[in-house]
């Protein structure tokens, strides 16, 4: 008998009788749910700054990136950023100071935003770049993460990721830093 | 070795000593011992406050539990439809019985590919299958990518704790550590220098590994995927410049359905560390183009102990470290005392499921408070399951006299009349608010002497108050 059967028939052997699954409802509130998010998100260590168009996005991102490679997918910022031709080595966006992506939306009780693959170009570009800025409709905020769940439902994806705020780390003495391997800042853009 | 510490023979595969040994080694530095206890003291009161946030957070652990309840009782059904949802994903999945297969399953993928560097984010799986000693002797260099797992890698020692490896670490010590192996400059020992530094050098190493391997907080049955849990982000950056994907995990670590999901990470963060999430929650559902995706899932043991009623809610366990945090002879003993890679309360009812006799001292090594569980996300009984070792060890005739191993297991932290006044504010708490931990019958040390009375402060306090109350 190879491990896989021999695993299987011990665990069905030895599984306990029926236990139903329980329902999820669970209580929300969606009152100053932008605020809340801002809140949680500069807690953690991110940013949040709200913008009217791609114009005044585009405006505050070059002003702290000057003269440095910024990547994006977002169409709307393509004409004024450029464009990268994501089919290469992952490892050449090391070099990257700042990528910019679309989120799906944010979630007001953690501060996280949800992204999946193809928003991703590269999926190793939103943890090799240096700094992360995520875009999002404001409206997009959900109060916690079994509405954002219930949001994702059974939406296909290859690799989704829930990125909240920079990477950090407190494993020296429980001191937070910030920029422990994926990017060293967060800011996430609200589009009204 | 770094001075100051105590830890050369702690490791579990060398020769054996008991819980009660390594932590009164652990507690002859008493400064050491109280920082120790105060820092996972104080992420003990983040959590808290985090729980406190959520009005839904008994409601959602009952529901945790109630999932995972499920998930045992129908886990014949969600391996397979996990296994065939994840082979429809693009993966191949592994299965091992022993840690000895796994780690053969794991060299062999590796040897494939030719492939002698690789990375590693945590996974404490891989740690209970010592698996990096099995690469290495076979020629493969693993580097730990987690901050916390490379110190404790760079230094020789397995991690102290599930979530915060190298907890019993100063700073000091990490800067004396990596001028030794980093070249970082002697005397250098604040936090943000030193991570900059261990960024450095480990960026060197996601950008040269074609083979990263990584642990899995939860796979999903319904869709194949499998989420993973990190701050630093140093799953995903390994993973994502690799060539190969072999993510190991144990068969317990299975939930029903993507929804579910929502539950367990509304409380894993929470119940960790008092963040409301971690960083990055990835979840892997097909590798990237041209990439392989191994999936390795192991049994050792689990499948046996799910046939036993009484201990086989320890499979709920979602590795949280918060029953490190708030138990009281943990914090006073230190990781490295329960010669297990997974340490602990949880670590204390896993371990004599393995191998009774060498771990027969573990479920000796608390105060049966309680504390951890009521903490535990998923509502794990705990502190019964710690009971009903002990008889069971004892009926076995592992234990040398349930008082003498009693005995040793309180002595070295809390019942030990020097220690107990060395602990000083330790021990008056405990009185305070814990007696029963110590005027509790299953304590022998109870039976021989009676426990004075706790001052509500000391009198060093009181003085210091005063004085400053009155002038
Ligand atoms: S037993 Fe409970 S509290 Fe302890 S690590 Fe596991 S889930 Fe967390």
């Amino acid at each position: 008998m190879d491990s896989r059967e021999k695993i299987l028939s011990q665990v069905r052997k030895n599984q306990p009788g029926v236990a139903m699954l329980p329902d999820l409802n669970f209580s929300s509130s969606s009152d100053n749910i932008a605020e809340k998010f801002s809140t949680v998100l500069v807690n953690i260590g991110g940013a949040v700054l709200e913008v009217s168009g791609w114009d005044e996005l585009h405006a505050s991102l070059v002003t702290n990136f000057t003269n440095k490679r910024i990547v994006t997918t977002i169409p709307e910022l393509n004409q004024r950023i450029g464009t990268v031709d994501f089919r290469q080595d992952p490892h050449l966006l090391e070099n990257v100071a700042l990528a910019v992506l679309p989120g799906k939306f944010a979630v007001a009780e953690n501060g996280a935003v949800w992204i999946t693959d193809e928003m991703m170009g590269d999926r190793a570009l939103p943890f090799i770049c240096e700094n992360l800025a995520l875009v999002i409709r404001k409206q997009d905020i959900l109060p916690t993460l079994n509405e954002a769940y219930q949001q994702i439902g059974m939406s296909s994806y290859n690799l989704g990721t829930f990125i909240a705020g920079p990477s950090k780390t407190a494993d020296i003495e429980q001191s937070l830093v910030l920029g422990a391997h994926g990017a060293k800042s967060l800011v996430v853009y609200l589009m009204k | 070795m770094i001075s100051g510490k105590n830890f050369e023979d702690v490791n579990e595969t060398k020769e054996h000593k008991s819980h009660a040994d390594l932590a009164e080694r652990f507690n002859r530095d008493e400064d050491r011992v109280n920082w120790h206890d105060k820092t996972l003291w104080f992420i003990r009161e983040k959590r808290d406050k985090a729980a406190w946030q959520l009005p839904d957070w008994e409601k959602l652990r009952e529901t945790a539990s109630q999932i995972k309840h499920n998930v045992l009782s129908n886990l014949y059904d969600y391996l397979l439809a996990f296994e065939k949802n994840a082979q429809t994903n693009g993966a191949t999945v592994h299965w091992a019985s022993t840690p000895e297969e796994h780690n053969q399953i794991v060299h062999s993928i590796i040897q494939k590919h030719g492939v002698t560097n690789i990375v590693k984010s945590k996974s404490m799986l891989t740690e209970e299958c010592h698996m990096n000693d099995y690469l290495q002797a076979r020629g493969i260099n693993v580097v730990d990518t987690d901050l916390g797992e490379r110190i404790v890698q760079l230094a020789g020692e397995p991690p102290s704790h599930i979530v915060l490896p190298c907890i019993h670490w100063k700073k000091e010590e990490i800067g004396e550590l990596f001028s030794e192996h980093l070249g970082t400059p002697k005397g250098n020992a604040d936090p943000q220098f030193l991570t900059a530094a261990a960024r450095q050098h480990l960026r060197e190493k996601f950008m040269t590994s074609k083979l990263a391997i990584t642990g899995v907080n939860f796979a999903v049955a319904e869709t194949g995927e499998f989420v993973v849990c990190t701050n630093e982000g140093n799953a995903d950056l390994g993973v994502q410049l690799a060539d190969v994907h072999i993510a190991c995990m144990g068969i317990e670590k299975i939930i029903p359905q993507r929804k579910h999901l929502g539950v367990f990470l509304r409380l894993l963060a929470r119940s960790a560390t008092g963040q409301p999430i971690t960083t990055y929650s990835s979840h892997f559902k097909k590798p990237r183009p041209g990439q392989e995706l191994h999936i390795v899932l192991l049994d050792n043991g689990r499948s046996e102990r799910l046939g036993s009623e009484d201990f086989r809610n320890a499979l709920k366990c979602i590795r949280c470290g918060a029953c490190f945090n708030t138990c009281p002879v943990y914090r006073r003993s230190g990781g490295h005392s329960y010669h297990n890679a997974v340490a602990g309360p949880i670590g204390s009812i896993l371990a004599p499921g393995l191998d009774m006799k060498h771990y027969a001292d573990l479920p000796f090594a608390s105060t049966l408070c309680g504390s951890c569980s009521n903490v535990c996300p998923v509502k794990i009984d705990i502190h019964d399951q710690l009971y009903k070792w002990r008889q069971v060890i004892v009926q076995q005739g592992y234990a040398p006299g349930g008082k003498k191993i009693a005995m040793q297991g309180m002595t070295a932290v809390l019942s030990d009349p020097n220690i107990f006044r060395r602990a000083g504010a330790f021990g008056r708490w405990i009185m305070r608010y814990l007696p029963f931990l110590v005027n509790n019958p299953l304590n022998p040390w109870y039976k021989q002497r009676n426990m004075p009375e706790a001052p509500a402060q000391s009198f060093r306090k009181w003085y210091s108050k005063n004085r400053k109350n009155h002038g």
